[in-house]
């Protein structure tokens, strides 16, 4: 009873401060801090618009969506049906919980030290910095949430709906398809929108790939800036006006994953 | 709508708590027996600070716990009351003199320089005047073997390669020395880009902190940027010469980054060493300061805590902690600021009272 007022003490505060912090921003610029894409720090001449950071947020955090989702989908099929319950199928699922669990920061090592030089290599221009290579490193790092959501769903798909096709001549992979993917859809898409949640506030390893140029990012290959990285980088030396955009971006970064997430949990809860 | 109000009546809650549990903090630290001096600030002086405090926590017992979290923590900090002592690359403007809750006094420490550090293989010793620094960090050279690098170094061959500007993401007392140096040099970047802690950069993409800029650098062929000395040192990054108002080429080293501070020293000591007039001295030198309260009473200090922290900065600038300087590379102070410097340091008191 007590833990829980805590918590409630804990969120509220936090909701709280956020909104207090990111007042004078708002009062400053109004709705133009969030379509304005001129982050200028300089004195004198000072304006703050989030656009570029919203932008390299939505457009990193899509695109890893993108590239994982054939993966973790097929990898979640392969566990949750084909070899269910097989020693293969367990030495996998141990593998992507271990990805999982592997922190944030060991990937933007992996991915500054290992794939950087090798998308080099590949001829990606800014020195392999930008918004293709954070994508990527991003989609490594849902990749097992997304599996282990959706092969938990699949593998809740009642097994006499799947006999009842089988007994009338169905194929393995005519009863995935008209089966245990309808059955299991809406907590699938439910996975990976929690992933896609995961993906908007990830910090450290797109910091360290994103080139944090605080431009709204003109293709693929440009380098531009986070959300999540802004505030990471700057927040140390901010004062003032900039220290309330700051905050401002993290009530908005907060309201947009808290959004997501209500959205994946919804979802689940009606099928659940 | 009930949830609602409990949880805002809970923020309320909690944002006073916070306040008071702070200022707690603070009595306790004041009353310890064996004393803790507790300093945050600058990056870019710490390799310095860091061997220093040691040395005299050695020999004095008095322990200096010093967060490096960059020069506008340092100011916040102090700001707050919640160190001894701040320090920061960029001394404070009359108008953020007049924002702190007392009269603050700017102690100089050490010298130090920032470097342009580079990455191209077989090219040391490249040459960079004040156009070609401007036209490389505004975006508009971007090819290694462009003729107006050529032209400037005849003698290294360079390549056909991008050149890859990397600057500092996070806000830093090293931005402010070398935007300062840019503005002085060249009427265009005074304009568009300005001088400040954090920038709007024409290109380049951002690395946080001097470790962070020097890594990226020392991984990235064809990178360019610019870093507090030591850390280009410390990791063997090539350094460019750089012009001076005079016109000579000069390396940042230990005599010629003194040589900048050999001019009129102001007796507040709130000066930018950039771009001296001195033919020897390297452009992009400046002093780091340590900032604290003139009146030492304040948020309930001992006297003990206040004239340690005193003790402490008169033995910062004397001989023995400035020999260890080079050691680091950085550069002594000049006599003219050590003298300076003590004066400032008898004028800082507890209770109207000087310390020293």
């Amino acid at each position: 009873m007590l833990s829980s007022f805590i918590i409630l003490f804990v969120a509220g505060g936090m909701v709280y401060s956020l909104v207090e912090g990111a007042i004078p921003a708002f009062r400053e610029f109004g709705f133009r801090f969030i379509i304005s894409n001129n982050w200028n720090p300089t004195s004198g001449s000072e304006n703050y618009g989030a656009l570029p950071f919203i932008a390299g947020t939505v457009i990193t955090s899509v695109l890893a969506l993108l590239i994982s989702l054939p993966l973790s989908f097929s990898t979640s099929l392969f566990l949750g049906e084909y070899y269910r319950g097989t020693r293969m199928a367990k030495i996998l699922g141990m593998m992507v919980d271990l990805l999982a669990g592997i922190p944030s920061i060991v990937y933007g090592l992996w991915a500054f030290y290992v794939l950087r030089p090798f998308l080099i290599g590949l001829g990606l221009p800014n020195q392999g910095f930008g918004v293709f290579t954070a994508s990527i490193i991003l989609a490594i790092m849902i990749i097992p949430y997304a599996t282990s959501l959706s092969n938990e769903i699949i593998a809740m798909v009642p097994n006499e709906l799947k006999e009842a096709a089988y007994s009338l001549g169905a194929t393995k992979s005519e009863v995935i398809i008209n089966v245990t993917i309808p059955s299991a859809r809406s907590g699938i898409i439910a996975g990976y929108i929690l992933s896609f949640g995961r993906a908007l506030g990830e910090t450290m390893a797109v910091t360290m790939i994103i080139g944090n140029s605080n431009l709204v990012p003109d293709g693929l290959f440009s380098t531009g800036n986070t959300m999540a990285s802004v505030i990471a980088n700057q927040f140390g030396e901010a004062d003032g006006l900039k220290l309330s955009s700051l905050i401002a971006i993290g009530l908005l970064l907060f309201l947009l994953t808290g959004i997501i997430n209500a959205i994946g949990k919804f979802i689940i809860k009606r099928i659940g | 709508m009930k949830n609602l109000l409990v949880v805002i009546l809970a923020a309320v809650l909690l944002q006073a708590c916070s306040g008071s549990s702070g200022k707690k903090a603070d009595e306790k630290s004041g009353s310890k027996s064996t004393i803790t001096l507790t300093a945050a600030g600058a990056t870019f002086p710490m390799p310095y600070y860091n061997m220093v405090f040691k040395s005299y926590g050695d020999k004095m017992g008095t322990q200096v716990t010093y967060g490096g979290i960059g020069s506008g923590g340092g100011i916040r900090s102090l700001t707050d009351k919640i160190v001894d002592f701040g320090a920061t690359d960029a001394y404070l403007e009359d108008a953020q003199m007049a924002e702190m809750p007392a009269e603050i006094v700017h102690i100089p420490t050490v010298l130090g320089a920032v470097v342009i550090a580079y990455n191209l293989e077989g090219a040391d010793g490249l040459k960079l005047s004040g156009e070609l620094l401007e036209k490389i960090f505004m975006g508009e050279i971007t090819k290694w073997n462009d003729p107006k690098i050529k032209s400037n170094n005849p003698d290294l061959k360079l390549p056909d390669l991008a050149i890859t500007v990397i600057v500092r993401s996070d806000g830093s007392g090293t931005t402010h020395i070398f935007s300062d140096y840019m503005s002085k040099i060249s009427t265009k970047w005074a304009e568009k880009v300005g001088t400040g802690k954090s920038l709007q950069w024409p290109v380049g993409m951002g690395a946080k902190g001097n470790p962070g800029v020097a890594g990226t650098i020392s991984q990235t062929q064809g990178s360019i940027g610019y870093i507090g000395s030591e850390y280009a040192f410390a990791m063997k990054i090539q350094t460019a010469q750089l012009q001076n108002s005079a016109g000579n080429y000069v390396s940042p080293t230990i005599e010629t980054v003194s040589a900048a501070a050999q001019g009129e020293i102001p007796a507040d000591t709130r000066v930018m060493l950039t771009n001296s007039s001195d033919p020897n001295s390297y452009p992009i030198s400046g002093f780091t300061w340590i900032i604290l309260y003139k009146e030492q009473n304040y948020n309930n200090r001992t006297k003990e805590q206040a004239l340690e922290t005193v003790k402490l900065l008169d033995w910062l600038i004397n001989a023995e902690a400035q020999g260890e300087a080079e050691k680091v590379h950085y550069s002594p102070l000049p006599a003219a600021a050590v003298e300076k410097a003590k004066t400032i340091l008898r004028g800082v008191t507890f209770d109207g009272q000087p310390l020293l």
